[in-house]
């Protein structure tokens, strides 16, 4: 049911590392590559952000597993571009193209200070909430889109089928699982829900302990 | 989409990453897909202009400012905006407090959501599967890893950003600090204490 992503609360994967902080962690030049090239790719507006996500998640796990960070951007770039019809197969085979004029889309240089600082919000207006603070409330059980099987979510599986309270409401939000598949940005309220650490993962490390999630009115029932 | 029953294009690329990046970038900039000068721009953005630096000055002005610290809690993403603070990854963002009850903790474990218009480029680590996997279900035990023990007492509460909104965490201001200006408060302010595996530092 779950992609290779959807790892939260897995066993055995070791220590967690931290590094220096007071630099900008980028550990290879080409690094620095893969996260230009995304973003400006990224501006073309060929694809959403829940696209680009889910392109990603759907890496062969075994290729999810053994790439590094910026080797899944690339990847699921690679694809994404090749999906869209902005480059084919054989541009990819041959790491070259024949010179073509500007796309209507292209990021310029000039453009991109204010585009970043500007973003994307994801917020709509509309939408009643179901769900108010201090409501109980449930999740979906099994976590899934059921929009598209296999398609995208953003209910991990170890939070689907528990119970929590709402702590905030954010108003409506474009809804992940369908704008990652071009079916519209059918938003729906979002509220963050705090889930007890002991409900979750059975025993929590302290009690009283909390894990929370942003989730989507239709990842959720009352409870 | 999904394309799950077939080759994956990105396969035809060559394996070494490096050489990945830059036929990716040859054919993106012959085919007027990528200008290669918004590449330079991206990464003066996120190298020189954008980094931690920037969520270190709205923790010093909470902690200065009471009347920040008010309009932080009622609209953190209007509040930051005050201070010239927007953008990508950053559109929707709450700040939630550090306090002697409660020690908050963010993470993504579905992909690597971070507050980048506050922190800047997310380290290696926030993104790394053992982050990702472990924070959720034992956060003392990475905080740990960090050096940092919690006092018996104080809660966890880890924030899994599953949607667009972003979290900073304010750390609690050290003791003997009430002397210092923002500036001088906001050195005390490092990345990993916004994220939530850090504590703000005491003062030299």
């Amino acid at each position: 049911m779950t992609r290779v992503h959807d790892m939260g609360g897995r066993y055995g994967d070791g220590a967690v590392v931290p590094e220096p902080q007071g630099t900008v962690p980028f550990a290879a030049d080409w690094h620095r590559g893969a996260l230009a090239l995304t973003l400006a790719a990224g501006g073309l507006g060929g694809w959403s952000i829940d696209t680009s996500r889910h392109a990603r998640e759907s890496l062969d796990p075994k290729d999810y597993a053994r790439f590094s960070y910026y080797e899944k951007w690339i990847a699921a770039l690679a694809d994404l571009l090749v999906a869209k019809g902005l480059v084919s197969e054989a541009e990819l085979a041959a790491g070259t193209a024949e010179a073509a004029p500007p796309h209507p889309g292209l990021l310029r240089a000039a453009a991109v200070a204010p585009a970043l600082a500007k973003g994307s919000p994801y917020a709509r207006g509309g939408g009643n909430p179901g769900f108010a603070v201090g409501d109980r409330v449930r999740t979906r059980l099994p976590a899934r889109n059921v929009l598209v099987a296999g398609g995208h979510t953003r209910l991990p599986a170890y939070a689907a089928g528990h119970a929590g309270t709402v702590i905030l409401s954010h108003g409506a939000h474009v809804f992940p699982d369908a704008n990652a598949h071009g079916l519209g940005e059918r938003p729906e309220p979002l509220y963050t829900v705090a889930f007890d650490a002991a409900d979750l993962w059975g025993e929590a490390e302290r009690a009283g302990d909390e894990v929370t999630l942003d989730l989507w009115e239709s990842y959720l029932e009352r409870a | 989409m999904p394309h799950d029953h077939h080759d994956h294009p990105h396969s035809l690329l060559p394996s070494d990453p490096a050489l990945r990046v830059k036929a990716l970038e040859t054919i993106l900039t012959r085919k007027g897909l990528v200008d290669p000068a918004a590449l330079d721009a991206i990464l003066e953005t996120y190298e020189k202009k954008v980094g931690p630096h920037l969520g270190a000055r709205v923790v010093a002005r909470a902690w200065s400012d009471p009347a920040f610290m008010a309009a932080l809690r009622q609209d953190s993403t209007a509040a930051i905006a005050t201070l010239g603070i927007s953008g990508r990854q950053g559109e929707h963002v709450v700040a939630v407090e550090n306090t002697p009850e409660t020690h908050n903790m963010v993470v993504c474990t579905l992909c690597s959501c971070y507050p980048w218009p506050l922190l800047g480029i997310p380290p290696a680590w926030y993104k790394s599967d053992a982050y990702r996997a472990r924070a959720v279900r034992e956060p003392r035990k990475v905080l740990a890893e960090f050096g940092v023990t919690l006092p018996e007492g104080q809660k966890v509460r880890v924030w899994d950003s599953t949607a667009e909104v972003r979290y900073l965490v304010i750390p609690m201001r050290p003791e003997g600090t009430e002397g210092l200006d923002e500036a001088q408060l906001a050195a005390l302010v490092s990345r990993d204490s916004m994220i939530g595996t850090g504590l703000a530092g005491a003062p030299a």
